[in-house]
């Protein structure tokens, strides 16, 4: 599997959200996209998604453009996790992650299709609350469910849109090793936008760093996630840390606007 | 990884337990909602100025509907007649033998109407909500109704000028057209609007309700240049009722109800991935624009069809599909089905307390309605209150 990007821009109006940006993703890789706000992570994640048309450029799935593919089949393909959460009043834990097996279901619910189901609330330790409705939980729950949901669409790619951005830090753990766990054990892919640059370095193979929609960085979070980089990025000055546990990135001081 | 949640498999109920059991309980409904319909139908069938009992009442329907069919035996297969006579079993006449003209000629005609409009309205109602995933939307809150009301009133009030001597066309034909297109207009006027803004359910809704305000404003101009006799015309009108039932307008509008409804409890599955919101709908394979398109000009042709003949029925749009969605939950393909009956349930029990409470004085079905809906409107923002979504 591999899914290439390829000089995608984006405008709307006059403004370019995103200009020229390139890189792919292979089997089982994890790639992070940061920046800071406004930088186009969204608006990329979402033109990979199809939800959005970009300006030129392709977006390619083993060669094959992803915009010539039937939306339907495409839905086996690629799995998207949205910011925020949207739901509607009444729907339950299950319910909700059900509408992942939307392309597999005619009218009546196969068995088939309702242990899949379980299978991927277990997956993500939600089990238990499969019969909750969505306004029971905790955010961090939620979160979940829809990642379970991603996971019942049993995609070769997933696109996490700041998955993490409304948790509390142990969700925020828990989240991203689920993810990583599941992007491992199934061989497939993930794209995952994120702010907090410690996730990135902890968890991505590759970085992809966005800013005012250009590309400014590509490779592997030790070598691109630098504090001149944030300088230059963020507008932030940062030092990094190492010690027994891994590499960290300490943020300290926002430099004033030039 | 929250470890401590594992091992309490007995107590959480499975995916596949959970599902089973939901699709009892929405069937359960289904099938209560349907009995409710048709006792509430024999019912209303016998009460009134003159009140028959049920057997009589059952009988008059019954006997009528076998004269029918030999008359129709008799007229077009009289061989068949000829046997149809020669069953030794024959249904005999009500004890009251006016009951089969009050019944069949007066009583019926209403109790579908009612029936149907109910179904229309609150189906509509169910389809708006899950398109636009939004639990206030109704064919009110989109300027459906504004819109129907201000067709109805230029037919009332500059009908007759503009129709002059085509006496071939009633006046009162006139009014069920204008109400339908006007109705369908608006919704293709608020499409058109949000279309250009990309067509997102913020939009739509806005859209609507501005579009309800300008109809509504159309409407007040018009009462306020008519004269007496129109304005009561008129008044009555946008009051609506099941006055203007008849065989000939329930024959039209069986098809104009039960095609729409079906089209739509085939969307139920894409209706249902809406939920999940317009970008994860798309994800999940759903042409969304096409979906709302489709969805909204089906449901309020439905709805615009039945407001046509009645006049503005506020409430059903509302309160059916949203006490559905509190029993049974949001799958749509129960939800659809739940919400037509419950519409059909409120509307009839209300015509008929409307008919009979100040029997022989008839009181317009809108002020049982608005009184039912307003109670229920309560009871909804409070419990919904409580759970934190408003």
């Amino acid at each position: 599997m591999e899914l290439v990007i390829d000089r995608i821009s984006k405008e709307y109006g006059s403004r370019k959200v995103l200009d020229n940006i390139s890189f792919s993703l292979g089997n089982g890789e994890i790639i992070a996209l940061v920046g800071p706000n406004g930088s186009g992570k969204s608006t990329l994640i979402k033109t990979i998604a199809t939800i959005h048309a970009q300006t030129s450029g392709t977006v390619s799935l083993d060669g094959t453009d992803i915009r010539a593919i039937d939306p339907i089949d495409l839905a086996k393909e690629i799995g998207y996790v949205p910011q925020g959460f949207s739901y509607t009043l009444y729907s339950t834990v299950f319910e909700t992650v059900l509408m992942g097996r939307r392309r597999y279901i005619k009218w009546s619910v196969s068995e088939e299709e309702l242990s899949r189901v379980q299978r991927s609330l277990d997956a993500l330790d939600m089990g238990e609350h499969a019969g909750k409705f969505m306004d029971e939980l905790s955010g961090g729950e939620r979160q979940k469910v829809f990642i379970a949901r991603a996971l019942a669409q049993e995609p070769r790619i997933f696109l996490f849109d700041e998955p993490t951005s409304a948790l509390d830090i142990r969700y925020q753990i828990e989240v991203m090793e689920t993810m990583r766990r599941i992007t491992r054990e199934q061989n497939s892919s993930m794209i995952v936008a994120v702010h907090d640059l410690n996730l990135a370095y902890r968890y991505a193979d590759t970085v992809v760093v966005l800013n005012r929609g250009k590309m400014e960085g590509y490779g592997k979070a030790c070598d691109i996630l630098t504090p001149d980089c944030i300088r230059s990025v963020y507008g932030v000055d940062s030092f990094a840390v190492e010690n027994e546990f891994g590499k960290f990135i300490v943020p300290f001081r926002a430099r004033s606007a030039p | 990884m929250t470890g401590d949640t594992q091992g309490q498999g007995p107590a959480a109920a499975s995916v596949r337990s959970l599902y089973h059991a939901g699709s009892t309980r929405r069937l359960a409904l289904i099938v209560g909602l349907s009995l409710l319909v048709i006792v509430a139908a024999i019912f209303s069938a016998g009460i009134g100025t003159v009140s028959l009992t049920p057997q009589d009442t059952v009988l008059a329907v019954a006997h009528s509907c076998a004269v029918s069919i030999q008359n129709f035996l008799h007229t077009y297969l009289p061989a068949v007649g000829s046997w149809y006579d020669s069953i030794p079993f024959t249904i005999p006449s009500p004890s009251n033998p006016q009951a089969e003209l009050i019944v069949v000629g007066f009583r019926l005609p209403r109790i579908f109407l009612a029936i149907l409009t109910g179904i229309s309205l609150a189906v509509a109602g169910a389809v708006m909500q899950g398109l636009l995933r939004n639990p206030l939307v109704s064919p009110f809150t989109l300027g459906l109704s504004s819109a129907a009301s201000f067709g109805a009133a230029v037919a009332i009030v500059i009908g007759p000028a503009i129709l002059g001597g085509l006496v071939a066309i009633g006046s009162n034909e006139f009014i069920v057209v204008m109400a339908f297109v006007f109705g369908w207009l608006s919704m293709l006027l608020v499409y058109g609007i949000s279309r250009s803004r990309g067509v997102n359910q913020a939009t739509l809704i806005l859209s609507g309700v501005v579009i309800g305000y300008i109809f509504s404003a159309g409407l007040t101009f018009l009462q306020y240049i008519t004269n007496n006799e129109k304005l009561r015309d008129l008044v009555v009108w946008l009051m609506g009722g099941m006055w203007g039932a008849s065989w000939s307008s329930v024959l039209l509008l069986i098809p104009l109800t039960l095609i729409p409804f079906f089209l739509l409890e085939r969307m139920a599955w894409d209706l249902n991935a809406m939920s999940a919101g317009d970008d994860v709908a798309k994800n999940l394979g759903i042409n969304v624009n096409r979906l709302r398109l489709s969805g909204l000009m089906i449901s309020t042709f439905a709805a615009s069809c039945c407001l046509a003949f009645t006049g503005i029925i506020g409430f059903i749009g509302l309160m059916g599909p949203h006490i559905c969605r509190m029993l049974i939950g949001n799958d749509h393909r129960y939800l659809i089905p739940c919400a037509g009956l419950m519409g059909a349930a409120i509307l009839l029990i209300s015509d008929t307390v409307a008919r009979t409470i100040m029997s022989p004085v008839e009181i317009p079905v809108g002020v049982i309605m608005y009184v039912i809906g307003g109670i229920f409107f309560l009871f909804l923002i409070m419990r919904a209150r409580g759970r934190g979504l408003y």
